[in-house]
C-alpha cells in the first residue's frame, strides 16, 4: 500500500518535471530553431536527472513492496 | 608493442583458463520436475537483479541450465580457498549428496554438531563450512569472518564485457594503425563518431584545455558502462551496471580523480567560496559545510543514478514478464510482450543515455576541479564566448549584459 | 546477495578489472586512436588551409594577369593612337603639298592660257584687218569696174558734197 502510494507520487513528480522540460524545450526550439541541437542535449540530460531521482523512488518503493 | 600485446593476451587467456577450470557447467536435471512451486514475482525479480554464485540461464522442463562459477573465499588464518559453487547447490545427485557433503564438511574441519544445530540449515548444502542463504549470499556455518572474492555472475559478465572491449578496441586501434589518417571503415567508422563525441561534446566543453589528460578515463568509463548496460539487456545477462558495488567503484574512482586533480581554485571554492557573504562562512561555516558535503553527494548521486536506472529498467521488464505468469493468460501474454519489446527499446536508449550522463557528470566534476579562475565569472565568460561562437555578436551582447 | 548492499568481492574485482581495462585501453587503444584522429583532423585543417592559400594565390595571380593585360591593352591603344596621328600628319602634309602643287600648276596654266589668248586675239585682230582690207579692196574693185558706176559714185559724192555745202 505504502509502496503503491510512493510509486504514484514518484510518477506524479517525474511526470511534472519531464513535462516542464518538454514544454520549455519546445518553446526554446520554436524561439531559436538553430539552437535545437544544444537544446536537445540539455533536454536529454535534465530528463535523465529527473528519471534518476524518480527511479530512485521507484527502487525504494520496490524494496518496500518486496521486503 | 605487438610483443606486449601478445604477452598480455597470453596472460589473459591463462587467467581465463584458470577461471574455466573451476567453472562447472551443469546441464543436468535437478529432479525437481513435477513439484509445482508457487510463482513469486518478487522473489523472481530480486533473484534476477542481484548477483549470484551461479549463472542460471534457463529452466526447461525441469532442467536447470546453469553455469556454476568458482567460489573464492579468504578466511583469516586459513588462507584462500577455491571451489566450484556447484558444491553449494542441489544438482544431479544433490538430494543424496546433501547429507554426505554436510558430513564431510564437519569431518574436514572438525566442527561440532552443536554449532550446526544452532542454525536452521534445513535444505542447505554445506561445503567446507560454507553455505548459501535464502538471498544467495555465502555464509559460514560457524559465523566466522571471511571475505568472499568469488567469481560471481556479475564478475563473469564483467570479464566477458572486458574481453569484448579489448577485442573491439584493439581491432579499432589496429585499423587506425593500418589505415593511418585514411578514411575509416567498418567498426572503426561506427565507433569513431562516438569517440569524437566523448571528446568534443563531453570532455572538451566541460573540462577545457586540460581535457586530454582525462580523456582515457572518460572513454573507458563511457564504453565500460555502455557495453555492460547492453550486455545486461541480453536474455540471461547479468545486471552488472545495476549492481551498487559496481557503480560505487566507478563513482569512487571519479571522486578520487576529482579530489586529486583539484587545484587551488577548487579547494578555495570549497572552503572559502568566492562571491558569498562573509556571515555564511565565518562564525558558523555554513557554506563550507554545504560545499564539503557536496563533494561527497556528487559521487553518491552518480552511484545511485546508474544503479537505480539500470536496476529499475530490469525490474520493469521482469515485472511485465511476471504479469504473464501471474495471470496465466494468452491475452496478457501478448500485451505484456509488446510492452516488454517497447521497454527493451527504451532500455537500449537508457543504456546509452546513462553512459553519457555518467561520463558527462564525471567530466563536469573534473572540469570543476581543474578550472583556473574564479568560478562564477568564468562561467559567464565561457557562456558569452559560446554564444558568440554559435549565434553571432548580437546574442553575445545580450548574453553578456544578462538579457 | 542484497540489492543495496555493495558486495566486497564485486568491488574488489570491479576495481581490479576496471583499472586493468583503463590502463590497457589507454595504452593500446585510446592513445593510437586519439592520436590518429587528431592527426587526421590536423591534416584536414592543413589541407583546407593549403587550398585556401592556393585559392588566394590563384586570385592574386589572376589579378596580376589582369593588370598586365590592362597595361598591354593601354600600351597597344597608345601605340595605335600615335600611329594614327603620324599617319594623319603624313596624309595632311601630302594633301597640303598636293594642293599647293596643284594650285601652282593651275596658276601656270591660267597664265599661259591668258598669254596664248592675248596672242591669239592679236593675231585674229591683224588677220581680221587684213581680211577686211582685202575684202574691201575686192568689193571696191568690183563696184568701180564700169564707168557708169564710177560716174554714179562721183555723182553721189558731188551730191553729198553739194548738200553739205547747202
Amino acid at each position: 500500500m505504502g509502496a503503491g502510494i510512493g510509486a504514484g507520487l514518484v510518477a506524479v513528480g517525474a511526470g511534472m518535471g519531464i513535462g516542464r522540460i518538454g514544454g520549455s524545450a519546445a518553446e526554446a526550439i520554436a524561439r531559436q530553431p538553430e539552437a535545437s541541437g544544444k537544446i536537445q542535449g540539455a533536454v536529454i540530460l535534465t530528463a535523465a536527472f529527473i528519471e534518476g531521482v524518480a527511479l530512485f523512488g521507484v527502487v525504494v518503493c520496490l524494496l518496500i513492496a518486496l521486503a | 608493442m605487438s610483443f606486449t600485446g601478445t604477452k598480455f593476451f597470453k596472460s589473459l587467456f591463462a587467467g581465463l583458463a584458470i577461471v574455466a577450470a573451476t567453472t562447472v557447467p551443469v546441464w543436468a536435471s535437478e529432479g525437481a520436475a513435477g513439484k509445482e512451486e508457487k510463482f513469486e514475482p518478487g522473489h523472481l525479480i530480486l533473484h534476477h537483479v542481484v548477483d549470484a554464485h551461479d549463472w542460471h540461464f534457463a529452466t526447461i522442463g525441469g532442467h536447470h541450465y546453469t553455469l556454476y562459477l568458482p567460489v573464492i573465499v579468504y578466511k583469516p588464518g586459513q588462507g584462500l580457498e577455491v571451489f566450484s559453487s556447484s558444491h553449494l547447490h542441489h544438482h544431479a545427485e544433490g538430494a543424496t549428496a546433501e547429507a554426505a557433503s554436510h558430513a564431510s564438511a564437519h569431518t574436514e574441519h572438525g566442527e561440532t554438531d552443536a554449532v550446526d544445530n544452532g542454525h536452521s540449515l534445513a535444505g542447505k548444502i554445506v561445503h567446507n563450512g560454507y553455505y548459501l542463504d535464502e538471498n544467495d549470499k555465502l555464509q559460514r556455518t560457524d559465523e566466522a569472518t571471511f571475505y568472499d572474492f568469488s567469481i560471481t555472475k556479475n564478475v563473469a559478465s564483467m570479464f566477458i564485457s572486458v574481453a569484448l572491449l579489448f577485442i573491439v578496441f584493439f581491432s579499432i586501434a589496429g585499423a587506425y594503425k593500418k589505415r593511418g589518417v585514411g578514411r575509416p571503415s567498418g567498426l572503426q567508422s561506427m565507433l569513431e563518431p562516438i569517440i569524437v563525441f566523448v571528446r568534443d561534446e563531453i570532455a572538451k566543453p566541460n573540462i577545457g584545455p586540460k581535457h586530454e589528460r582525462y580523456l582515457p578515463y572518460l572513454l573507458t568509463v563511457f564504453f565500460f558502462i555502455w557495453f555492460n548496460n547492453l550486455l545486461g539487456l541480453l536474455p540471461g545477462g547479468a545486471n552488472l551496471t545495476g549492481n551498487i558495488a559496481v557503480t560505487l567503484t566507478l563513482a569512487v574512482l571519479t571522486f578520487l580523480i576529482t579530489t586529486f586533480s583539484g587545484n587551488k581554485a577548487y579547494w578555495q571554492h570549497v572552503f572559502n567560496t568566492p562571491g558569498v557573504p562573509w556571515w555564511l562562512k565565518f562564525p558558523v561555516p555554513l557554506m563550507p559545510a554545504v560545499e564539503f558535503i557536496g563533494l561527497f553527494t556528487k559521487p553518491v548521486s552518480l552511484m545511485i543514478r546508474l544503479f537505480a536506472n539500470i536496476t529499475a529498467g530490469h525490474i520493469i521488464i521482469l515485472s511485465l514478464l511476471s504479469l504473464i505468469f501471474i495471470f496465466e493468460s494468452y491475452a496478457v501474454g501478448i500485451v505484456s510482450s509488446i510492452f516488454v519489446v517497447a521497454m527493451t527499446f527504451m532500455e537500449l536508449l537508457v543504456a546509452l543515455i546513462q553512459a553519457y550522463v555518467f561520463t558527462l557528470l564525471t567530466s563536469m566534476y573534473f572540469g570543476g576541479a581543474v578550472a583556473d579562475h574564479d568560478h562564477d565569472h568564468a562561467h559567464d565568460h565561457d557562456h558569452a564566448q559560446e554564444y558568440e561562437h554559435e549565434f553571432g555578436q548580437v546574442e553575445a551582447a545580450k548574453a553578456s549584459t544578462g538579457v | 546477495m542484497n540489492l543495496v548492499t555493495p558486495g566486497l568481492g564485486l568491488i574488489f574485482w570491479q576495481t581490479l578489472t576496471f583499472l586493468i581495462v583503463l590502463f590497457v585501453l589507454s595504452r593500446f587503444a585510446w592513445k593510437p586512436i586519439l592520436s590518429t584522429i587528431k592527426k587526421r583532423e590536423d591534416e584536414i585543417d592543413e589541407a583546407l588551409k593549403a587550398a585556401q592559400h592556393a585559392r588566394q594565390e590563384m586570385a592574386k595571380l589572376q589579378a596580376s594577369n589582369e593588370n598586365l593585360l590592362k597595361e598591354a591593352r593601354a600600351e597597344r591603344d597608345k601605340m595605335m593612337r600615335e600611329a594614327q596621328q603620324t599617319a594623319n600628319a603624313i596624309v595632311g602634309e601630302a594633301q597640303e603639298k598636293a594642293r599647293t602643287e596643284g594650285n601652282r600648276l593651275m596658276e601656270d596654266a591660267r597664265n599661259s592660257i591668258q598669254a596664248e589668248k592675248a596672242a591669239a586675239l592679236a593675231e585674229i585682230r591683224n588677220q581680221v584687218a587684213e581680211l577686211s582690207l582685202s575684202i574691201a579692196e575686192k568689193i571696191l574693185k568690183e563696184k568701180l569696174a564700169n564707168d557708169a558706176a564710177q560716174q554714179a559714185l562721183v555723182n553721189s559724192y558731188i551730191q553729198e558734197a553739194q548738200s553739205s555745202l547747202n
